[in-house]
């Protein structure tokens, strides 16, 4: 298994029982994906994946961290050398984006995935933590995500007041239902029908402010949802000291650069059919690496779906 | 865990470990880093390779004393464990087709130039190093840098060892003086490195410089490493560490480098009193 997020551990937990000798690669410090990294204590307490993880662990499965498969190991020779006859990769889709919009470098701008790494993972929330996390005043998350709710949520817990700044409206938001409505009951603002254009910084390089403009919906686009537009004379500035973005992420290309034969489509999601078998032989991917940012759920599905097919084959 | 095989103080605030990573260790090349976390609960820090021995399995890192984390790893002695270890990550650097290159090392930066000089001299280019320190007491890695070298050249600020002047200076005479590189690498402080790239500009030579900023996990994944280069956000720990140096922004990167001062400064010092050792 090529990462410890919920894909591989689906995926690991299937063949284990099946008695297959299962190998978790994990590049961080601590297995879990981002049900460690991403994924907020309030929403998914680390004691449960805790728990799930010696599970899969008293069921054989060995999980080995700090590898970074692509720079570690290739896949390569996780056939040819390991003897492993065959491979899930389950990395994820982790590469955030950014708006490349001026400004976006100053200190006080974070992608949504360091904002929840440096206060999931490490523990940067706590008094005594070693890793260390802005405390800001007034935050801008942008985006309407699940994963903008959540970062949104974490700030609010550093004590911070929080707007949601997204470009559509409420209709909109691709967050689910539940994560808008916890989200709104923490009393965090929704800044709708608004989108930044540029990032202002004081003197020392820090955020101070951000230049928005106000939205309106036009006709529906490829996507079908109705197209944002600029309003003329909209804009306007958000005094704010913390802007994440949470524009969504793309799968990481190490593995992809590192893997001959292995390919991905435009967007760089692994091309794998629908057992999970990519164009490489015994090479099984799932999970957000080949479909982009989704679902715990569908990755652990697509987790499932690639161990049969790989016992399967192993099998015949 | 990984073992620390070998510990040798090369000055007060430099400290050279050589720690057991034998899959690190068998795909090590020079310009890349590692990411350590001393214990449980600590932070990731980003190091760069200073050498690796396949056969042996380890890999050596040099690191100054500069705040909580490195001073916790500085109590750690040989035979104990460092709790997390990963790489090789970033790029390796590239010195293919190079006939005659000037390494321009400042500080405990010279710790990653070495192996860079090193794998030129090795390959059969020219090399000349320029190493610039504040004193005689911080020098490291002298003998080193002279077997990696067809000239060598030491700097200090104060005069008390080689020449006294900045490494500029001492780069800036070579060139004046007739000698002609395909390439200038130089890895130090920021504010060395973009002097440097300064100089170089004004005669035209392609010069690289390693970056070194805040970095989390490594991989690309959270984006805190990133850097303007040329006009384009790059991330450090995937595109990187090395840049072409007339492109990259230092201001942004002293700016983004200093993101977390006074929190590094009270931990540091909480540090230092819990090892009863002096601040820096």
């Amino acid at each position: 298994m090529v990462g410890s997020g919920p894909a591989g551990l689906a995926c690991a937990g299937d063949l284990a029982k099946k008695g297959y000798k299962v190998t978790v690669f994990e590049a961080l410090h601590t297995a879990g994906g981002v049900l460690v990294y991403g994924i907020p204590e309030f929403r998914l307490p680390k004691a449960i994946v805790k728990k799930e993880i010696e599970g899969l662990k008293a069921l054989g499965v060995d999980i080995q961290t700090n590898v970074v498969i692509g720079k570690t190991i290739s896949i390569e020779e996780l056939k040819t050398e390991y003897g492993f006859e065959a491979v899930f990769i389950g990395s994820g889709a982790g590469l955030p984006m950014f708006m490349n919009i001026p400004g976006e470098n100053y200190k006080g701008v974070y992608s949504a995935n360091e904002f929840l790494t440096r206060i999931n993972l490490m523990k940067a929330y706590k008094d005594n933590g070693s890793t260390p996390v802005q405390h800001p005043k007034k935050v801008a998350v942008v985006g309407g995500g699940n994963v903008a709710m959540d970062a949104a949520r974490c700030a609010k817990r550093l004590g911070a007041e929080v707007y949601i700044v997204y470009r559509r409206g409420m209709e909109e938001l691709p967050a689910r239902r539940e994560e808008v409505e916890h989200a709104e009951e923490e009393g965090i603002i929704f800044k709708l029908l608004t989108n930044p254009v540029e990032i202002f910084g004081d003197d020392k390089g820090a955020v101070r402010a951000m230049k928005c403009v106000e939205m309106e919906l036009g006709e529906p686009d490829a996507s079908g949802r109705r197209k944002p537009v600029v309003k003329p004379d909209s804009e306007f500035e958000l005094e704010v000291d913390c802007v994440i973005m949470s524009l969504g992420t793309s799968p990481n290309p190490l593995i992809k650069s590192t893997t001959q034969g292995l390919e991905t489509n435009p967007k760089g999601c692994i091309i794998a059919d629908e057992k999970g078998l990519t164009t490489v032989e015994n090479v099984y991917a799932g999970g957000d690496a080949v479909t982009g940012a989704a679902t715990v759920i569908l990755a652990m599905g697509a987790g499932k779906t690639a161990a049969a097919a790989i016992d399967e084959k192993l099998s015949k | 865990m990984y073992r620390i095989i070998r510990k040798k103080e090369l000055n007060p605030t430099v400290t050279l470990m050589e720690v057991s990573a034998p899959l690190v260790a068998k795909k090590a090349q020079p310009g890349q880093f590692i990411i350590l976390r001393v214990d449980e609960d600590g932070e990731r820090i980003p190091l760069t390779i200073a050498d690796y021995n396949r056969e042996e399995g380890t890999v050596t890192i040099i690191f100054q004393i500069v705040g909580a984390t490195t001073e916790k790893l500085n109590h750690l002695n040989e035979g104990d464990e460092i709790c997390d270890f990963v790489g090789p990550l970033g790029k390796a650097t590239v010195t293919e087709g190079k006939k005659k290159v000037a390494v321009v090392g400042g500080g405990v930066g010279c710790a990653i130039a070495y192996p860079v000089a090193k794998k030129f001299f090795e390959q059969g280019t020219e090399v000349h190093s320029i190493v610039g320190f504040r004193n005689k007491d911080l020098v490291i890695l002298e003998d080193e840098f002279k077997a990696a070298s067809s000239k060598f050249v030491l700097m200090s600020d104060d005069g008390s060892c080689g020449e006294k002047g900045l490494v500029t200076d001492a780069l800036k005479k070579l060139i004046e003086s007739g000698e002609q590189y395909d390439e200038v690498i130089t890895i130090g402080p920021l504010i060395m490195m973009k002097f440097v790239c300064k100089l170089t500009k004004e005669y035209g030579i392609k010069t690289v410089v390693s970056m070194n900023p805040i970095m989390i996990d490594g991989t690309g994944m959270c984006g805190g490493c990133r850097l303007t280069v040329g006009g384009k956000t790059k991330f450090a720990c995937v595109d990187g560490p090395e840049f072409d140096g007339h492109e990259v922004d230092f201001d942004e990167a002293m700016a983004r480098g200093a993101m977390y001062k006074d929190y590094e400064r009270h931990a540091y010092e909480d540090a230092c009193n819990l090892f009863k050792a002096e601040v820096k």
